[in-house]
């Protein structure tokens, strides 16, 4: 009885999230098959296969969030694998500050950067794009990593070190395949937001390079609602395709770790 | 006479269309200890949670002192719950915990204080006031639940198998406390437990359960002793359960053996159930005494007494207990005092159930179909038919069978296994099988056409 | 130990590369210099005019905006995120399930897409878009993360004890507020501190929600003057500020995490 009653209180909650999370996501598909006059067209989407620049600057958008994933992974797997550690790291310290950046304004990151290359005199372009996204995303992809390889139960290296493998065996066999889990939530943590960024990159680089987030936006701004939503389709489906094929890859994973 | 403080009235429940407790008839005296026994699932808990308000009876009602409950919400009843796992609040002390009751009570401080205080001192907590309930172990956190409930001086204290996250040894302990606090306290308790030791150490009166039904009330003596039927006597205690026939008033044959008894009114030549207890076979040298041989099979000890199975010169097991071992492999005479066997009225002897006829030679039967003789019926006709209990085929592969279902219950008989088979869609058969089941297997279900009999119409 | 040496250099090496930025930034913040970069000796003034009055009324009116919207948004998702997680942690499993998914499209959706979904709301809804929109929209985000934090404590919570209090003579309104509340108290606050975070760290979504009667947070205020070349040398003095409450935030929330979970064991 009592039961019931208390589950209504997730009404309020239920309504909330179909107003403002169902239906906006609803409405950028309608918009995005809907002309001006409101009549269903597919032609928002021929605009974009047509606009050379806007499918160059989509392509080149993936190319960078690429890259920076790369770069994430290369640079952060060892700092997470240090980080995990007993023998090199025993502070939790040290961990928070790794992550803390994370939580620091997008836009306050970028100027810092902006403020270090003016400051070495360095150029800005695409250099400082690629320097200032892995400065930005680099702690997305430690912290689930670290947060898997601390996780790890040690015993798995002992016996596989008791079956004979030496430490690059160990890592290669046991250590690098349970943590792939750690590694695909990394790569989506980094390669999610490096895809839709937009101001990041004008700032970075002083207008010189565009990315698919900024064609976006400009879009919006200007009232081209329905290429804009169109476009944004477009992401999401690259958004949902990267989560799932990394859901699957992290599942695989997890359950050829345990077998 | 004793007055009766609650009293329960035709209660039934039953949750998303599973009946959990059918037409409850129940009475409970001011001071008594009684014990709503029974396995997991047999309703018991859901009688508690009526009692204390936390569900309401679709049908029936309850009575407390005199008066109906109704819909009176927990908060207002003046009852008070031992919870399964203590359900102490974390964020409170312990003396917060037992003063929350008063506390909202708006009890002044220094009389909370003073009833605190004593009952602290009657669960042997004295020190442990200002302990946070988290560092408290097992055994001590159940005696603050104990304490906050009955600070409250409830009419009726509700336990909800407190002891069961308790060890073997802790238990122990603590029935004799409760026992003990029963007395001091003088207040009504009911108790919900699954160990029917712990029910006959504490209880006044057992009301054994099982599938939300009331199987048997009694006094732990009474219940032990006299059964009245096959689960009560399997449930309770160790037993061995055999079919019989009753020959005549005070003249009982099982296990290939005529014997005499204390039960009447069966009338003659009817089968009956029966029960004796393992401690109540004897050993005996005297060939006047001897009623039956058997060759003992195993010999255990189990601490006090030695538990020995034997197979009896007629083929079926017994176990018995006995303070002397016997030699493994040896023949050994045996009887049973006419008072220690008890008769119990066999509660079905066949399957009797109904089904429809399908067609020609096929009838429909708990949601399968069967082959069937079905001379002088024709399709549509709803009959009633019967099933010997060894004619049903139980198999392993489940798509092997017209029915499939899961083994529900095993009693061991001395010679086979009497089953009861949950059916899959609804209803259940009762088999005899000498293949050994676990509970909880899925099997297939055949029965051959020959054994399938149909006595009338509906 | 050269490989002990050579890793610690390595954390020591990122870890400098990643606070480097902010350090300049926190440095230069003690000099008056318009561009970033010259020194021309130290001073506190760029602080006293952050502090005193000396900034622009638009930037202060911006930071204003950011701490009450943070503060609103997450009171509002903290209260909204308990309550709804008392009922969802009640429902059935499939409708749990079913509230659980949607609850994470606000999380794993980018910035960018919240905010365009949003701003199509309120257009298609003629909405006019200021202050409420953006508090509206930060709550929209805020929210799961506060039902994420406070659902671990319901589902560790003794089912029992709410039926205790009942049992008690609680009613039903003082089995939660005696009982439950406390019992969620962590999870709650956890939420709240991630929501401010949260609230006052957000750009995309506000640039999308905010409207053109000029309504600015500090991070559209930061964006504006950007573009336009150069930052307002009181943005120096303000963003290390900023960095240092949100370190301390950060800071103080993660020890207490971990020495809670230290204490459990």
């Amino acid at each position: 009885m009592k039961m019931t009653k208390r589950s209504q209180w997730a009404l309020p909650y239920v309504i909330f999230l179909g107003l403002f999370v169902v239906l906006p996501l609803f409405l950028v598909l309608v918009y995005a098959f809907q002309d001006r006059s409101g009549a269903f067209t597919l032609g928002n989407f021929l605009k974009f296969f047509s606009t050379s620049e806007d499918l160059h600057t989509f392509v080149y958008s993936i190319e960078i969030a690429v890259i920076t994933t790369l770069l994430c992974l290369l640079l952060g797997y060892p700092a997470a694998w240090i980080l995990s550690n007993p023998t090199y790291n025993r502070s939790s310290i040290t961990v928070i500050l790794f992550i803390l950046p994370m939580w620091i304004n997008m836009l306050i990151r970028t100027l810092a950067t902006v403020a270090l290359f003016d400051f070495f005199s360095a150029p800005l372009g695409e250099g400082a794009l690629i320097f200032g996204m892995v400065y930005n995303f680099l702690p997305f992809m430690i912290y689930p990593i670290y947060n898997i390889l601390q996780k790890m139960d040690h015993s798995y290296i002992e016996a596989a070190q008791d079956l004979g493998a030496n430490p690059r065996t160990v890592f290669q066999k046991v250590i690098l395949p349970l943590s792939m889990p750690g590694v695909w939530s990394g790569i989506l943590m980094v390669f999610m937001p490096t895809i839709s960024t937009f101001a990041v990159a004008e700032l970075l680089t002083m207008n010189k390079v565009k990315l698919f987030g900024t064609t976006i936006q400009e879009n919006i701004n200007n009232g081209m609602w329905n290429y804009g939503a169109a476009l944004s389709l477009i992401m999401l489906v690259i958004i949902g395709l990267t989560t799932l094929i990394s859901n699957e890859k992290g599942n695989n994973a997890e359950q050829g770790g345990l077998l | 006479m004793a007055k009766k403080i609650i009293d329960i009235r035709g209660v039934s429940k039953s949750f998303g269309g599973k009946t959990v407790l059918k037409d409850i008839n129940l009475f409970i005296n001011q001071g008594e200890f009684l014990t709503l026994l029974g396995p997991s699932g047999c309703g018991k808990t859901t009688l508690l949670r009526m009692i204390a308000g936390f569900l309401q009876p679709d049908e029936g009602s309850i009575l407390l002192d005199g008066k109906e409950l109704g819909d009176t919400p927990p908060h207002l009843r003046p009852l008070n719950t031992v919870f399964q796992r203590y359900a102490l609040f974390p964020h409170l002390d312990v003396y917060d915990n037992i003063a929350f009751g008063l506390k909202l009570k708006g009890v002044p401080e220094d009389e909370i204080e003073k009833r605190v205080r004593k009952v602290l001192k009657l669960v042997v907590m004295s020190d442990y006031e200002d302990r946070d309930v988290e560092t408290l172990s097992g055994g001590q956190q159940q005696r603050i639940a104990i304490a906050r409930a009955i600070v409250n001086q409830p009419k009726v204290l509700l336990l909800d198998e407190p002891l069961a996250a308790l060890d073997l040894k802790m238990r122990k302990d603590m029935q004799i406390e409760l026992k003990e606090m029963h007395r001091k306290l003088g207040i009504t308790f009911i108790y919900v437990t699954h160990d029917q030791e712990e029910a006959l150490t504490l209880s006044d009166t057992i009301v054994v359960m099982n599938e939300g039904r009331i199987q048997q009330i009694g006094t732990p003596i009474d219940i032990y002793n006299e059964p009245v039927n096959a689960f009560v006597a399997d449930f309770i205690g160790e037993s061995n359960i055999l079919n019989g026939t009753m020959i005549r008033d005070r003249r009982v044959s099982f296990i290939g053996h005529d014997f005499d008894c204390v039960d009447e009114g069966f009338g003659e030549n009817t089968p009956v159930d029966v029960v004796v207890r393992p401690e109540d076979i004897y050993f005996t040298t005297e060939a006047a005494k001897t009623q039956f041989t058997a060759t003992v099979k195993s010999c255990i000890f189990k601490g006090v007494h030695y538990e020995m199975f034997v197979d009896t010169d007629t083929g079926n097991e017994l176990m018995i207990q006995d303070y002397d071992p016997y030699p493994v492999g040896s023949t050994v005479q045996l009887y049973i005092d006419p008072d220690d066997i008890q008769v119990m009225k066999k509660e079905r002897t066949t399957n009797a159930l109904e089904a429809t006829v399908s067609g020609e030679g096929s009838i429909e039967l708990l949601g399968g179909t069967f082959e069937c003789n079905t001379a002088g019926y024709t399709a549509g006709d709803k009959v009633r038919v019967e099933i010997p209990f060894d004619a049903v085929d139980l198999q392993d592969d489940c798509d092997a069978g017209e029915l499939t279902g899961e083994i529900h219950f095993i009693l061991y008989k001395g010679d086979h296994y009497h089953l009861t088979v949950k059916i899959d869609g609804g209803g259940a058969l009762y088999v005899d099988t000498n293949d050994i089941w676990d509970k909880g297997d899925l099997v297939g279900v055949k029965i051959p056409k020959k054994k399938i009999r149909i006595v009338g119409a509906l | 130990m050269i490989r002990k040496i050579l890793c610690k250099g390595y954390l020591a090496v990122l870890l400098l590369a990643l606070y480097a930025p902010i350090a300049i930034i926190a440095i230069f913040s003690f000099t008056e210099a318009k561009v970033l970069g010259n020194w021309t000796g130290f001073s506190t003034r760029l602080y006293q005019s952050l502090f005193m009055g000396g900034a622009s009324a638009s930037l202060i009116k911006a930071i204003e905006n950011t701490l009450s919207i943070g503060l609103l948004a997450a009171a509002i998702s903290t209260l909204l995120g308990t309550v709804s997680a008392i009922g969802i942690h009640n429902l059935t499993a499939r409708k749990r399930q079913v509230i659980t998914f949607v609850n994470n499209i606000p999380m794993l959706n980018p910035d960018i897409i919240t905010g365009i979904s949003l701003f199509l709301l309120f257009i298609a809804f003629h909405f006019s878009q200021g202050y409420l929109t953006v508090l509206l929209a930060h709550i929209t985000f805020c929210t799961p993360y506060v039902i994420l934090s406070v659902m671990p404590r319901l589902t560790q919570m003794n089912p029992n004890i709410y039926e205790a209090a009942l049992d008690l003579g609680a009613t039903p309104a003082q089995a939660v507020r005696k009982v439950i509340v406390p019992q969620l108290w962590s999870g709650m606050l956890s939420g709240f501190i991630l929501s401010f975070t949260l609230s006052i760290d957000d750009f995309a979504v506000t640039l999308f929600t905010k409207g053109n009667q000029g309504m600015e947070t500090l991070s559209t205020y930061i964006y504006a003057d950007a573009r336009k070349g150069g930052l307002t040398p009181e943005l120096r003095p303000l963003m290390t500020v900023i960095f240092l409450i949100v370190l301390i935030l950060l800071l103080a929330f993660n020890l207490r995490t971990i020495r809670q979970s230290t204490n459990k064991r």
